[in-house]
């Protein structure tokens, strides 16, 4: 059945006394298959040396967080049955322009593995690695299955690597491309899906910025029947998105082009037809520059909705509050701060099961700017909206009473990722630190595994989130606490803290040194524009061979400064494509 | 309790009377708020008066510092966390200001790679992004920002830069009305004006309002009439263009390519003409076959 397996051991074993389980290897692995979670199947493989070996024969996927903490010969050497690789290259930061070019993540090396070890590879999900062109015609070439490709954040490429993909990968399902740093060299890619070709079902290009010839477009969709996911971008038109409609009514996620058009009433009432044909419709996303005139044309297709991203439609608080009585069944919604507090009492009042909300600035560094979302929106969807359990908010300002408010009606908050965008700013009614607000949220949100703080903070916040926070993984800092007491705080407390990022904050040495025991429990810390310099970094480093110390010096600084420091854990010592930048300890 | 320091970085209350305890500050961040002012960023024309902020929407730079919390890791603070900053004021030749004023996407790359570059500097590159309108922006310091803050990714910063633009064109000209106002610019002259579109019916009614707003020049070219009789109106148009002294009046098109005007129905024109430039006659030399080609495809 499985052509690559190489087993030579028995399959039946007799058991003795030192074996907890007396079943034949291949039932264990059958039922072991069918634990699917990455997290749960390492803690399988910790068990005995028996299910260790089950876990390795019959692991199918694999999740590697950071790159770095392994090699791809230590991944081939004890999983030879790998069908599925989720990769995670850079920091997190490096979203946000922290992490300078060329810094690594190279997906090359891997590439090179698995097209020895596993030619059956049939998907590969990328976030924030770099990919060249090279790499995607190696990966098209190299395995003939290929199935699912999604490179989230990622850069390197050009629309050239698109090409190789499109045509060679004959068995592809998913094309996925989200929000990289790529050269758009024009819109030919798609033209190059053989006319043989009828697999896809999911295709994302929402985020590359030219024109794809729409007739091949067509054909494409018309041809692949088992199409549930397709995300187009701004190039499209309203008229042609109306086409693709009609030629893929068992879409179940769509994402439209630019929502600006000047429209008969004849196409506007196609254009809602379509719409409403799509029975299986449950996310709509696009909606560039959607205009109040058109956006109605989806209304016959919101009670449906479970997922409704207008992150990148300039909606005003009345236009969202006309679309959204329309929406009841939503559980996740994006809006730009655009529709303000007012949009926000819309949907406390018209979404009740509301689970996740992300809150996006539309003029982020516009410091003038009086509008945008307040604490009192927030509050309006914590009212209504009892479910939530996600939120992003950028928000101008913010009270420690209203995120008490807050978390009092949603205390089931996982994820509280909250940004007052300018640095450091306190209670804009009491001018106190915003302290009380983020102890609020972890001592009322029991469940909370994510956690961005900001505003003016001192050391009492971290004290609270060590103190409290005992689920918490995620933590992202940002121009906050008063001393190294604050690190140490969260240092000392969070069981579970897999990743810290941390930026200008004033924590030092003594902050860095007191999660000696601790680093190696988790996948990584972050610490940019602190106080922590080259000796403590070295001390670190001295201490635990086990992990990574890596500076980004930045060439206008002092020698003893460490910049940028990346801490992680590792089996594989110091990466050895390190660019000249980057200095290992 | 005594009241809280405030330590206003970058001068940013407006209020001439705000509270800020100046004899608590340091040397660099007193002359820092008494100097900014004046070059400070606003959003409006020459001579218009910005809005006074409302009394207790100050916003110090790094908000108020409570008298329980030492003035000495204050100063950690200030060294450590904001080390890129006082570089900006005090190292001014890193204001790589980049003069690129269309394309935002292509600002925003450089300011990406910029940032990256430069680390923790600040970079007033952000700034010319979103202010194709303000004329002052030649006053970076006061308007300061920090690298990767906020936190968005790029591919939302360049995206919601160029919708947030439109729409505020948009709004500005009363967008449910109909009203298609564009960006004219001409060679040379030391900044842009727009133009509604619908308020002009034909192409010499834009032609005549082109010629009040940049009144040194003229726009001859245009048809007065809607239908193109493409073939002599192209070669007379060329014949101007040899001549290379006349002013020609050219619009980039839904498809980012920039057309001779005139060529197309006057309702086509509107419909897919983002902006105007009026290039000089000598640069313009070449758009007239691509025009022709672009309207014999749209048959």
């Amino acid at each position: 059945m499985d052509p690559v397996r190489k087993r030579t051991k028995d399959s039946f074993k007799s058991c003795d006394s030192t074996h907890l389980a007396p079943f034949p290897d291949e039932v264990l692995e059958k039922v072991l298959s069918l634990v699917k979670s990455h997290k749960d199947r390492s803690s399988v493989s910790l068990v005995c040396k028996d299910w260790y070996n089950a876990d390795r024969w019959s692991r199918g996927k694999i999740f590697i967080g950071n790159c770095y903490s392994v090699s791809p010969e230590i991944v081939a050497r004890r999983f030879p049955n790998i069908r599925s690789v989720t990769l995670k290259g850079k920091p997190r930061f490096s979203d946000f322009n922290l992490v300078p070019q060329n810094w690594g993540a190279d997906i090359h090396s891997w590439l090179v593995v698995f097209a020895r070890v596993y030619p059956f590879l049939e998907e590969l999900r990328l976030k924030r690695m770099v990919v060249s062109d090279e790499s995607l015609e190696f990966l098209a070439n190299s395995f003939p299955g290929f199935k699912v490709l999604s490179l989230l954040s990622c850069d390197g490429f050009s629309t050239d690597g698109l090409k190789a993909i499109a045509t060679h990968c004959k068995n592809l399902t998913e094309l996925d491309i989200q929000e990289n740093g790529i050269d758009d060299l024009g819109g030919g890619w798609l033209s190059c899906f053989p006319e043989t070709f009828v697999s896809l079902e999911v295709l994302n290009f929402a985020s590359l910025n030219s024109d794809v010839t729409f007739d091949a477009l067509e054909r494409l969709v018309n041809r692949c029947k088992t199409l549930r996911v397709l995300k187009v971008n701004k190039h499209i038109s309203l008229d042609q998105l109306q086409k693709l409609l009609l030629r893929a009514p068992q879409l179940m996620e769509v994402g439209t082009g630019s929502f600006q058009q000047e429209l008969v009433p004849r196409q506007f009432s196609e254009l809602e037809t379509a719409f409403k044909s799509c029975k299986n419709l449950h996310t709509i996303s696009g909606l560039w520059e959607a205009s109040s005139v058109y956006l109605p044309v989806i209304y016959p297709a919101c009670v449906n909705l479970t997922y409704l991203n207008l992150s990148y439609a300039t909606l005003q608080s009345d236009e969202l509050s006309k679309l959204l009585p329309n929406c009841s069944n939503l559980r996740r919604l994006w809006v730009l701060d655009t529709v303000e507090d007012k949009g926000l009492e819309a949907v406390g009042s018209s979404c009740p099961l509301l689970e996740e909300l992300r809150v996006f600035p539309a003029d982020p560094f516009d410091q003038d700017m009086v509008h945008g979302v307040t604490e009192s929106g927030f509050v309006a969807v914590s009212n209504g909206c009892r479910k939530l359990h996600y939120v992003l908010y950028f928000c101008r300002q913010m009270t420690n009473a209203a995120v008490a408010t807050i978390v009092k009606n949603c205390p089931d908050f996982t994820h509280f990722r909250l940004c007052i965008m300018n640095p450091g700013q306190p209670d804009y009614l009491t001018s106190e630190p915003m302290d009380e607000a983020f102890g609020a949220v972890v001592k009322t949100c029991t469940k909370l595994q994510r956690l961005a703080v900001s505003g003016l903070l001192t050391d009492r916040t971290f004290e609270y989130i060590g103190k409290y926070a005992k689920n918490l993984e995620t933590l992202s800092v940002a121009f906050a606490g008063s001393s190294d007491w604050g690190m140490q705080s969260v240092m000392e407390g969070c069981p579970r803290l897999r990743k810290l990022e941390i930026r200008d904050c004033p924590f030092g040495n003594a902050a860095l040194l007191s999660g000696l025991d601790k680093y190696e429990s988790m996948r990584s810390l972050w610490m940019s524009a602190c106080n922590v310099t080259m000796n403590g970094c070295r001390l670190l480093a001295k201490n635990m061979p086990r992990l990574n110390v890596e500076v980004i010096k930045d060439d206008e600084s002092d020698d003893n400064e460490a910049d940028k420091v990346y801490v992680y854990r590792t089996v594989v010592g110091p990466r050895r494509d390190a660019p000249p930048f980057v200095l290992t300890l | 309790m005594t009241t809280p320091l405030e330590h206003d970085y970058i001068g940013l209350s407006e209020t001439p009377t705000a509270e800020v305890s100046l004899e608590n500050m340091s040397e660099t961040n007193k002359n820092y708020v008494l100097n900014l002012k004046e070059t400070e960023l606003r959003l409006g024309l020459p001579g218009s008066v910005s809005p006074e902020r409302k009394p207790g929407n100050v916003v110090p730079f790094f908000g108020n510092v409570l008298e329980d919390v030492k003035v000495g890791s204050f100063k950690n603070f200030g060294s450590g966390a904001k080390r890129g900053f006082s570089d900006a004021i005090h190292g001014s030749g890193k204001w790589a200001f980049s003069t690129k004023s269309d394309a935002e996407v292509d600002l925003a790359k450089a300011s990406v790679e910029e940032a990256s570059v430069y680390g923790n500097t600040l970079k007033p590159v952000e700034e010319n992004k979103r202010s194709p309108q303000n004329e002052n922006a030649a006053a970076p310091a006061s308007k300061a920002q920090v690298v990767g803050w906020p936190p968005i990714k790029s591919f939302r910063k360049n995206t919601l830069a160029t919708s947030v633009s439109k729409n505020a064109d948009a709004v500005e000209g009363n967008s449910t009305s109909g009203c298609i106002y564009v960006k004219v610019s001409m060679d040379g002259a030391p900044y842009l004006r727009k133009v509604d579109l619908k308020t002009c019916g034909n192409y010499s009614e834009l032609s005549s309002a082109l010629e009040n707003m940049f009144s040194c020049f003229t726009i001859g070219q245009c048809t007065s009439k809607g239908l193109p009789e493409r073939e002599g109106l192209s070669a007379s148009r060329l014949m101007d263009l040899v001549h290379g002294s006349e002013y020609v009046l050219t619009y980039e098109d839904k498809d980012g390519d920039w057309m001779l005007v005139g060529d197309v129905p006057w309702n086509m024109f509107t419909d897919s003409c983002k902006r105007l430039r009026i290039m000089k006659g000598s640069e313009a030399i070449g758009l007239a076959p691509r025009a022709m080609e672009k309207c014999q495809s749209r048959n």
